[in-house]
């Protein structure tokens, strides 16, 4: 399989440059780039980063932009995007299931 | 509350309007047979494109000049995909694309439903979608069971490494080692190793007699369950070691994975002493089988039959107005996807017109849904996950990944706390309780309780914010 994408652009995770194909996930740019985990658990603070692919698992979040708790594996990357690792898990925000 | 500017797809026309959830082989099928047959379809997906799983695209910015060499079926998607420009272009078909389904509520006054979903970059905007009947064909998710070290990264699920190939066209890792048990790891092996990746070993538990007597069934039916037949030869050429009856016992590496160490499994499944080998390798996918999505179907009161929903020869569930297709009703693959959404497609066109539809007019794809699910069957038989998967799994093995929770607490609610149900489990442990609402450690929790996994009866199929709930909140029925 062989891409001709069109042209590349940059976005930065933690402050480095990263580029990136147009049409990429946050995810597919990261791993382009050598990165695998950019989450760390609120608990143990262990590092995360895909795991089912397809937006089910959560352990893909990532912080764009200055908003958390974005899927990776969801999210296109935009040009310009500031991707920061995410620390703990920020549920504030939204309810899920049963929650607090 | 604020509609949005999809509201009504109906568009305030005599035409009845028909709302398919999941535009993967089975809604994609559904969307077209309704259509063509005077219904007015919404498709609404949460990818950026049509084809679900199996047909995953990757962007089309990414411009890939031959998608298809990670794909099979390569046909049957072109027709797919032409035919739902067709139906879009007649105005027949609205494609809702990057649109998360969360509820789909059901009008009692009215009669219709209410298709609530969220849209976005960060999947934060509110969507309605008004429509006199559903059809769900959500599809399914990978189920993984724990062992020790599958919280590194690097350690990913099998469906997931072939999502990000065919979805973004991204490998992760040079040294791949694909385990676990199951007909989508011979894929997703082969389209590693196609895409550059060295394929250490494929390891499946299931013995080495299944796996050839599945091997020789997708030579006689090469378009069965799976993208079949060539893959197994290809994994012969690229000499892919296959070790059979054999189990990934642990994932080693410091912030990163590294190696697996791997095992010989006994007849029961357990594992032979001695046996381990460690294999260096930056990337372990891994799969145990897959489990239908449910939610949508459960917050709608849909009768399930295990954990999928249950249908009828129409594919209708028992819920008046919503059909059901796909591997939401049960794991079969693609082709069977196909044939039970468009049965599901057929159906609802008539239905909704008024008209006692004719089976005659589905013959073909109800032999091929009858052939299909009989041979899955038979898989699903050949590739049960092993038994005493736990026994690897270390009290420090973090079960719950959202909520951290380690198999020590589970077995201290079960063992000390007479926990004997996954719910009391969950609700001493928090296990299931985090973002992912349990489905990722639903079956590992059920497996260490020692019960069956039970539907969750999880309220909403996604997060929602809190804003969007308020405002929906004013149609909502009640619990
Ligand atoms: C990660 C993964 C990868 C797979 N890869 C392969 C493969 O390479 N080869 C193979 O033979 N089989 C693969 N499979 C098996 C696959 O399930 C079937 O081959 C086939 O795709 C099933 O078709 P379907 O239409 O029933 O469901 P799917 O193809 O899964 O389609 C369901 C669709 O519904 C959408 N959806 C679900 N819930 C919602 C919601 N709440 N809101 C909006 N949209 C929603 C999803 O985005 C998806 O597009 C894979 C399965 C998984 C889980
Ligand atoms: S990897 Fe599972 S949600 Fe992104």
């Amino acid at each position: 399989m062989r891409a001709e994408p069109g042209p590349a652009y940059t976005v930065t995770f933690d402050g480095a440059q990263v580029a990136v194909l147009p049409g990429q996930t946050v995810a597919a740019a990261l791993w382009s780039a050598g990165v695998t985990a950019w989450r760390t658990t609120r608990g143990t603070g262990e590092p995360r980063g895909v795991f089912c692919g397809i937006g089910v698992c959560f352990d893909c979040l990532v912080t764009v932009n200055g908003r958390p708790n974005q899927r990776a594996c969801l999210v296109r990357a935009e040009p310009g995007d500031d991707i920061r690792t995410q620390h703990g898990t920020g549920h504030e925000h939204v309810v899920g299931g049963e929650e607090r | 509350m604020s509609r949005s500017p999809h509201e009504g797809a109906d568009g305030g026309t005599a035409c009845p309007s028909l709302a398919v959830i999941g535009a993967g082989p089975a809604g994609l099928a559904a969307a077209l047979a309704a259509a063509v047959r005077g219904s007015r379809v919404t498709l609404i997906d949460a990818g950026a494109q049509a084809g679900g799983q199996f047909y995953r695209q990757p962007a089309e910015e990414l411009g890939a000049r031959r998608p298809q060499a990670l794909h099979h079926q390569w046909r049957t998607w072109e027709r797919l995909r032409d035919g739902l420009a067709a139906q879009i272009a007649a105005g027949r078909v609205t494609h809702l694309t990057d649109h998360h389904v969360w509820c789909v509520e059901r009008l009692e006054e009215t009669s219709g439903f209410l298709v609530h979903a969220l849209h976005g970059p960060a999947q934060e905007e509110p969507s309605v979608v008004r429509a006199d009947a559903v059809v769900l064909a959500t599809g399914a998710y990978e189920k993984v069971l724990p062992f020790p070290g599958w919280t590194l990264p690097g350690v990913i699920t099998a469906g997931g490494a072939q999502a990000m190939l065919k979805g973004g066209l991204v490998l992760q890792g040079r040294t791949a080692v694909v385990a676990g048990t199951g007909p989508l790891l011979l894929p997703v092996a082969a389209g590693l190793a196609a895409a550059g990746a060295e394929v250490a070993a494929l390891v499946e538990s299931a013995g080495a007699q299944g796996v050839a007597r599945h091997a020789r069934t997708f030579a006689v039916h090469p378009d069965k369950l799976v993208e079949g037949a060539g893959y197994v030869a290809e994994l012969m050429r690229r000499r892919v070691r296959l070790k059979a009856r054999h189990a990934v016992v642990e994932a080693q590496g410091d912030g990163a994975l590294e190696a697996v160490s791997v095992a010989a499994l006994d007849r029961d499944g357990r594992v032979v002493p001695g046996s381990e080998h460690v294999i260096a390798c930056d990337t372990l996918a891994v799969g145990h089988g897959l489990l239908p999505h449910t939610d949508l179907a459960e917050t709608l009161g849909c009768r399930l039959e295990g954990t999928a929903v249950a249908a009828d020869d129409e594919q209708r569930t028992d819920v008046h107005g919503v059909w059901a297709a796909g591997e939401a009703t049960g794991v079969g693959g693609a082709a069977l996807s196909l044939a039970e959404g468009h049965i599901a497609g057929c159906s609802a066109a008539a239905r909704l017109a008024g008209r006692e539809p004719d089976p005659r007019a589905w013959e073909a794809a109800a032999k091929s849904r009858a052939k299909t699910r009989k041979f899955s069957t038979s898989l699903d038989a050949a590739f049960a996950p092993r038994a005493h998967w736990a026994e690897q799994v270390t009290d420090d093995t973090v079960v719950c990944r959202c909520e951290d929770v380690p198999a020590s607490a589970i077995r201290e609610a079960v063992g000390e706390l007479g926990a004997t149900d996954a719910r009391t489990v969950k609700l001493l442990t928090r296990a299931g309780m985090g973002w992912c609402q349990g489905r990722m450690c639903g079956p590992a929790v059920a497996g260490l309780t020692g019960c069956e996994p039970v539907p969750s009866r999880r309220p909403f199929a996604r997060p929602v914010p809190l804003g969007v709930l308020a405002r929906a909140g004013e149609d909502l029925p009640d619990e």
